[in-house]
């Protein structure tokens, strides 16, 4: 059996649903390293889904994100351990963290992984590339740890995971010299969830004709707890900020629903979205490529069709 | 002030991938290369900051197959001045390319102010090559930029996170800097300056001459296959107002009872 390290970064405190993504998906007892401080409960929480011992990390300058401390403080820390993988979610920290981590050990990071087994210890693990246009098996060879980065929603939740002790302790960490640090952090506009991490996304295309006209789009996004995501060639129009992108030059987003509206279905944005699992496609065009891929698809005007989804989505939900 | 952009050449966005024969890699034939598209916009960072200080040097370095060089030559053609480029296969790993770029950078004996490289390639889409680099050389990096400013040797960047979110750093040179769409407009290649590009250096070493070898792979890949398809999926027409109403309370009921998504 491998000696496995879980590193959970904190949304406000609480810890990423892609950790337990993860100690589910293992199938066996691995260890959590996190830097700060997390409650009780989370820990219970940690050892239902199989963590063994929960490591926080506690030193001075690490009450925020940096690239160098956060890859000093852990480096120093699985150093003092002997794990063979240390795992985490692909995130936007975990992207920016994992390379400068693996690099301090010479070792290898397999990224954006969607799947993987451990057979006899060995990690062969899934990932798809050029955005998801095709898959690959992916494999790690080299100095140990090796690293594994995990997309956000693509494992699921295993619902009879094996529970370990779960144990916690505190170790003093140290972030070393940190010479790109961050003054301030800007709030993003909106509170919902991050596309990425989305499970359910409203997207709108060239069809909506306006960033005003995305308003229809909010509207029921907010009925139904969506967020709300665009096409290229919405965001090269001006109509949506390209934090909202989806697609190869966008994000790749893997949502339980994805409904596209007025989104003719270029290739890139396909690659972006096809993994969603049940995708709902609106669009004038009978023929558009996006009904290739689409579960459920209404051929007709987005602006006559959405408005009646949100309604009919209200009375589904009773609000 | 010396400023090194990393670029890597890429299959165009609208490109049909299909693995090769023995599923190691993808066909690779009839591809139409292209600048990695987050690139282009390092590049134009390191053309802007060339413009308030003349006395700037932009080094272009790509390590890749040299069939094509495509990407090396557009960004010549932009306004960097010279190019190094590392002849390697197209499926190298960011472990190796974060190394040849290291080497290459030493290789030109000039000490780097700035290394700027679009934040991930389109091909395997890793974001590691920056920040590995920034490792090995011992510099400080920021990923995903969207905002640059430079005053003197401080530089105060914008990293995007989740959700639109952004994090200010500060930061003095040297640094890695890992550039994302909306950092600015890429400029066009001009004519005259496609035309002086071809007179541009180009320097050319192999992996060997930058100290890498197959012992530096530290990801392996293999069977290479196509998402599987999807079954066809259901198709209303909602063309007809009058029956709008109708079909699409239908796909509602249908998202709760057969899908269960809602």
């Amino acid at each position: 059996m491998a000696n496995v390290l879980v590193f959970t970064e904190l949304n406000d405190g609480h810890v990423k649903p892609v950790t337990l993504e993860i100690l589910g998906k293992l199938g066996q007892a691995a260890d959590v390293a996190v830097i700060g401080d997390i409650s009780a409960d989370q820990v219970a929480d940690l050892a239902k889904f199989g963590a063994q011992n929960v490591h926080k990390l506690k030193g001075a300058n690490l009450d925020k994100y940096s690239p160098e401390g956060y890859a000093n403080a852990l480096a120093e820390f699985i150093k003092s351990k002997n794990y063979d993988y240390v795992f985490a979610g692909a995130t936007s920290m975990g992207k920016d963290l994992l390379p400068r981590l693996a690099a301090k050990f010479d070792a290898g990071l397999a990224s954006d992984v969607v799947n993987f087994t451990m057979d006899g210890g060995a990690f062969a693990g899934t990932r798809p590339l050029f955005a998801g246009k095709c898959l690959a098996k992916v494999e790690l060879t080299g100095p140990k740890p090796h690293f594994v980065s995990i997309r956000p929603n693509a494992l699921g939740m295993n619902a009879n995971p094996t529970a370990a002790a779960g144990t916690a302790d505190e170790v003093a960490a140290n972030a070393g010299e940190i010479r790109a640090q961050i003054k301030e952090i800007i709030k993003a506009a909106s509170a919902k969830v991050d596309l990425t991490e989305a499970n359910i996304i409203v997207s709108g295309g060239r069809a909506m004709k306006s960033a005003e006209n995305f308003k229809i789009l909010e509207q029921l996004a907010d009925v139904i707890g969506a967020t709300v995501g665009a096409s290229r060639a919405a965001v090269d129009s001006g109509f949506a900020p390209h934090a909202m992108q989806v697609g190869q030059t966008g994000k790749t987003v893997a949502p339980s629903l994805y409904i596209a509206c007025g989104i003719s279905g270029a290739i890139q944005h396909l690659a972006g979205m096809r993994t969603s699992k049940v995708i709902v496609a609106i669009n004038t065009d009978p023929d558009a490529p996006i009904f290739t891929k689409a579960d459920y698809g209404i051929v007709g005007d987005l602006f006559q069709v959405v408005p009646i989804l949100t309604e009919e989505f209200k009375k589904l939900l009773g609000k | 002030m010396n400023i090194f952009v990393c670029v890597k050449q890429v299959p165009d966005t609208e490109t049909k991938i299909t693995p090769n024969g023995d599923k190691s890699f993808i066909e690779t034939a009839s591809i139409k290369w292209i600048m990695n598209p987050y690139d282009e916009f390092a590049v134009e960072q390191a053309l802007l900051i060339k413009q308030s200080n003349p006395a700037a040097n932009v080094t272009v370095v790509r390590v890749g197959s040299v069939k094509d060089t495509e990407a090396l030559r557009t960004a010549m053609a932009m306004g960097a001045d010279e190019a190094v480029l590392v002849e390697a296969a197209d499926n190298l790993d960011s472990f190796s390319i974060a190394k040849a770029l290291k080497g290459a950078i030493e290789k030109t004996g000039k000490k780097p102010d700035m290394i700027l490289a679009g934040k991930q390639a389109i091909d395997d889409d890793c974001l590691q090559v920056p920040q590995i680099l920034a490792e090995m050389l011992n510099l400080p990096s920021v990923s995903v930029i969207v905002g640059f400013e430079l005053n003197g040797s401080t530089v105060k960047v914008k990293r995007e996170i989740e959700g639109g979110a952004l994090e200010i750093y500060e930061v003095n040179t040297p640094v890695v800097l890992a550039c994302n769409k909306g950092l600015n407009t890429p400029r066009y290649a001009s004519l005259p300056g496609i035309m002086k590009a071809k007179k541009k250096p180009m320097a050319q070493f192999s992996l060997a001459d930058v100290g890498v070898s197959d012992a530096d792979r530290r990801v392996k890949y293999s069977e290479f296959q196509l998402p599987p398809e999807k079954p066809a999926g259901k198709k209303f027409d909602a063309t007809d107002a009058a029956k709008q109403q109708e079909v699409v309370s239908q796909v509602v009921g249908l998202l709760r009872t057969e899908a269960k998504v809602i």
